[in-house]
């Protein structure tokens, strides 16, 4: 099935956004905006201890605080609300429970404890600080290597170990592989500890009403028909008294793509008081509360014949999942796509791998822009690089040689996933060409002839996006992240409306999709309103995350649109006495073919809705549709980074220089919205490259809760990123699009990397790679 | 006992009298008091620069400011530049360029360079990075940012700088 709109007016085109007047104006919605009449606000009060017993709660000053409401504790809300199990059919996984406050044991520095509600969020805040907590402290293991030693303190018990998953994935001679091979190399690398860092904090307001016994809650989250679907359990209500909408939501990037406890607590503390209840967090909340992201320790090998085919990967991935696991993802998501997608995009005939999470008193990992990918694909990148220096090869061609070539689509990895044909050597090309790769090498031995420090280097990588019910992100998990609804209507004066069960947070997707509606449907994006961010929209969505919006909802909103414009078109050929097939609809007006007879959708939607009598009875319908889309497979997005850098001998400081991406992420929608999502992403990948890192000391303590300590690239960091768009065959998917707003994030720390390493001749194992990172390097000895 | 205080603001060229709280940040106060909730909060720690707003005219951050240190003075929001059938040419610039994403960052970035066009010359894209550092934006890569400002730059006419 491919895109039958043969004319598309809008898709393609760089529309400027929808969103942006209102946001522009300072009217956008978010949630912390609303302040419903009588809302109490509610402080937290956290752990501060990594892993303690609650022995005492002493309550009385906080209540006895001016403005104070009430003040809760787990015991007070273990009668309201259910805790959540993210549940899994996965083998050697222990789930473990999210509670809307921490009862008798605290598992990380930041957990709420203690939720005080006043009249204000300052009188919150003011009567938090009263509260007594006595902790016992409980043994900590911080670290995954002595979390996984035999007699280690255990975070779980129940458990019966740290490990709260293990998975092993091989295929093909592994032990053969590495017998025949003339060149291996490994290394161990690690990726360390980042945290999504979206600039709007994480807040929810929840309002019961009494009348229809109903709570609506407004949550900056990702996720509201997931939200809604676990409130409703645990608050034991049907789905049509729990409504969750997600306004304006600023910024995510796998922060807001979970459910937490503040959510729980909220909700069900608006329940039982009959009053509006809001949280707003604030940036400490979040550094330390916010599921965390990456942290694997990935030991790999990779072994090669002479002339450099890959024969085997050999790997075992540790990874620092936290304090547990977090819903709906299950503590396997990061680490377990880390091995999943450490073949990446080259053809290996062997491979075998073992992955471990283990559980440390943190902030659990949860999802993050690249899922899996970022540090994957950093180990891989590394062992690449490191193998073409053995062997004498340039980087370039190494890659040339291995990436999977367009004969051998689909090709199923090492690991099980299948990429369908995508540009995996075109990118490598295109990113050489848009860099002058050759005339970079030559500047690069000029740069070192005068004894500056000057590197280049590459990454390619393969993700998956857009994944159908086949292949669903979260396997055996409780929910089905393959399908997406949208439900499009005209009404009775023309104008339509298209809602969709995704929840965009910067993604630009209410643009995107009434490109992709208007085309379909062929009137203007101006006649069109999109709904999204509601759970109340359509039966079932899980939300917006993993690249899935414009390949899945996108999908979804062109098969109901196209249903909607047959019905317009049956209706406008018996109102015209003419045959469908002489009918075209644009601009919103129906018109016969080579003639000057039409209608507008507007007189359209009267017959049809208020003028009786004009249509028969009998073929009369509403100009609506709902349809469901799956992909049913997922679809391969790749590209291929070069990055440029150049290392100050003096200060350590590295500037990158020029930095190119080319990428194949099929049809494009929006090539504005698609450049921004690039350019995002690359400013993340760059953050996670040399600057970001969430530290936790080895008491547990975490060091990093303030954007002081926790470093984000600024626009003296960021260079401009030549961007190339591969123009080849669109994929086989509904609209002909991949999913390409994570793969930013996924190429940039490796590049970078690997043109450090390439600056210094330095083994750079982990990232971030900072000043004085490089410094200790270099003064230890240790090259590559 | 928690201290008030009368104060008297303009705020988008509206005066008012309010009493507030010694201890009220002019971000809660424009935010909560006077429901203007363009400025926003993404960390009350002066460092994101999502809550900039001039007073008198100089950008600050309202998130370290007081409300009663806004007293007697003249306070412009977001919400004062444009509207939503008619934005501003910068706000239009912001558009065209694509420099937003999720919005939350903007109206910092905007009222940090309508101070930054009244009174640096902005003369290198260097400079014009160095200035823009101090706001913080997870979206966008601040690219298209640098570049809305850079075509505001070249649209303006030249540098007018207020008198002290
Ligand atoms: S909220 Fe004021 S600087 Fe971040
Ligand atoms: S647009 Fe989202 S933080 Fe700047």
């Amino acid at each position: 099935m491919t895109f039958a709109e043969a004319r598309p007016r809008f898709v393609g085109a760089p529309i400027r956004r929808l969103e942006d007047p209102r946001l522009l104006t300072g009217h956008g919605s978010f949630t912390d905006d609303h302040a419903p009449p009588r809302c109490a606000h509610v402080a937290f009060r956290r752990a501060d201890h990594p892993h303690a017993r609650i022995v005492a709660v002493d309550t009385e000053g906080a209540a006895r605080a001016p403005g104070v409401i009430g003040v809760f504790t787990a015991a007070d809300l273990a009668p309201l609300v259910r805790p959540l199990r993210a549940t899994s059919r996965m083998k050697e996984y222990h789930a473990t429970e999210i509670l809307a406050l921490a009862s008798d044991i605290v598992r990380y520095v930041g957990q709420p404890v203690v939720a005080v509600l006043a009249d204000s969020r300052y009188m919150a805040e003011d009567a938090a600080e009263l509260l007594d907590i006595a902790y016992e402290p409980l043994p900590v293991a911080t670290s995954p290597a002595e979390a996984v030693a035999p007699g280690a303190a255990l975070l779980h018990p129940e458990a019966g170990t740290n490990v709260l998953l293990t998975r092993a994935f091989t295929r093909g001679d592994i032990d053969a592989a590495f017998a025949a091979a003339s060149v291996t190399v490994s290394g161990t690398f690690r990726l360390g500890r980042k945290t999504p860092a979206a600039l709007e904090n994480r807040a929810c307001l929840a309002e019961w009403d009494h009348a229809r016994r109903a709570l609506t809650i407004h949550a900056a989250t990702g996720i509201p028909g997931v939200l809604r679907d676990a409130l409703a359990e645990c608050l034991d209500l049907p789905g049509t008294r729990v409504r969750v909408i997600a306004g304006d939501v600023g910024g995510s990037f796998g922060g807001k793509g979970s459910v937490y406890p503040e959510e729980l607590a909220v909700a069900a503390l608006a329940r039982k008081l009959g009053r509006p209840v809001k949280w707003t967090g604030d940036r400490m909340e979040d550094l330390t509360a916010t599921s965390q992201a990456f942290d694997e320790i990935v030991t790999a090998e990779l072994a090669l014949a002479a002339d450099g085919t890959m024969l085997g990967l050999r790997a075992d991935v540790l990874g620092d999942i936290g304090a547990g696991s977090i819903y709906p993802w299950t503590a396997a998501l990061e680490p377990v796509q880390v091995v999943s997608f450490l073949p990446g995009p080259y053809r290996i005939a062997a491979y075998a791998a073992r992955v471990r999470g283990v559980a440390t008193p943190k902030s659990p990992t949860g999802p993050y822009r690249g899922v899996g990918r970022p540090a994957a694909t950093f180990a891989m990148e590394r062992l690449v690089d490191l193998a073409a220096a053995r062997l004498g090869l340039d980087p370039a061609e190494l890659r040339r040689r291995n990436l999977v070539t367009a004969e051998e689509f689909p090709y199923r990895t090492g690991s099980g996933l299948i990429w369908d044909r995508a540009g995996f050597q075109e990118s490598l090309a295109a990113a050489c060409d848009a860099g002058n790769y050759a005339a970079l090498r030559e500047e690069q031995a000029i740069a070192r002839g005068a004894g500056r420090w000057f590197g280049i280097g590459l990454a390619t990588y393969a993700e998956l996006t857009g994944i159908g019910s086949r292949i669903a992100v979260a396997p055996g998990m409780p929910i089905n992240t393959g399908t997406e609804t949208s439900s499009i209507r005209i009404d009775a004066t023309g104008a339509v409306t298209a809602a969709f069960g995704i929840a965009a947070h910067g993604q630009g997707l209410e643009t995107a999709l009434a490109q992709v509606v208007a085309d379909a449907l062929g009137c203007r994006i101006e006649d069109i309103a999109i709904l999204q961010g509601d759970s109340a929209l359509v039966p079932s969505s899980t939300g917006t995350y993993a690249s899935r919006s414009a390949v899945i909802a996108g999908g979804a909103g062109a098969l109901a649109a196209r249903e909607v414009r047959r019905k317009l078109l049956r209706a406008a050929a018996l109102l015209l006495e003419v045959a469908e097939a002489d009918l075209d609809a644009t601009d919103g007006i129906v018109r016969v073919v080579g003639t000057d007879r039409s209608l507008t959708f507007r007189e359209i939607a009267r017959a049809v809705y208020s003028e009786m009598g004009r249509i028969p009875r009998d073929r009369r319908e509403d100009l609506a549709a709902s349809e469901t889309y799956d992909p049913y497979l997922g679809t391969a997005a790749c590209a291929t980074h070069l990055a440029v850098v150049e290392v100050d001998p003096e200060t350590y400081h590295i500037t990158i220089r020029a930095y190119y991406v080319a990428e194949d992420c099929g049809r494009i929608i929006n090539p504005l919205i698609v450049d921004g999502q690039v350019q995002g992403g690359v400013a993340q990948g760059i953050g996670a490259a040399l600057l970001e890192d969430v530290v936790y000391d080895g008491a547990g303590q975490i060091l990093t809760a303030s954007f002081v300590d926790y470093l984000l690239p600024t626009a003296a960091e960021i260079p401009p990123i030549g961007i190339t768009h591969l123009e080849l065959p669109p994929p086989d998917n509904l609209l002909g699009v991949r999913g390409m707003g994570e793969g930013g994030t996924i190429g940039a720390p490796a590049a970078i990397a690997n043109a450090v390493a390439d600056a210094l001749g330095l083994a750079i194992t982990d990232l971030p790679i900072t000043p004085d990172r490089l410094f200790r390097l270099l003064a230890s000895g240790e090259t590559a | 006992m928690i201290e008030t205080h009368a104060i008297t603001v303009t705020v988008n060229g509206v005066a008012g009298r309010h009493t507030v709280e010694d201890r009220l940040l002019l971000s809660d106060f424009l935010r909560g008091t006077l429901g203007l909730t363009g400025t926003h909060v993404g960390c009350e720690q002066g460092v994101c620069g999502a809550c900039t707003v001039l007073l008198d005219g100089v950008s600050v951050r309202s998130c370290l400011t007081l409300a009663v240190q806004a007293d007697g003075a003249l306070v412009d929001t977001v919400e004062g530049l444009g509207e939503m059938d008619a934005l501003s040419p910068l706000q239009e610039l912001f558009r065209t360029y694509h420099a937003l994403q999720c919005g939350f960052c903007t109206p910092g970035f905007l009222m940090t360079c309508v101070d930054l066009l009244r009174t640096r010359p902005l003369a290198s894209e260097t400079e014009l990075r160095e200035a823009m550092s101090g706001n913080l934006c997870r979206c966008t890569g601040c690219t298209n940012i640098v570049r809305a400002l850079a075509a505001a730059v070249a649209a303006r006419g030249p540098l007018k700088v207020p008198a002290p």
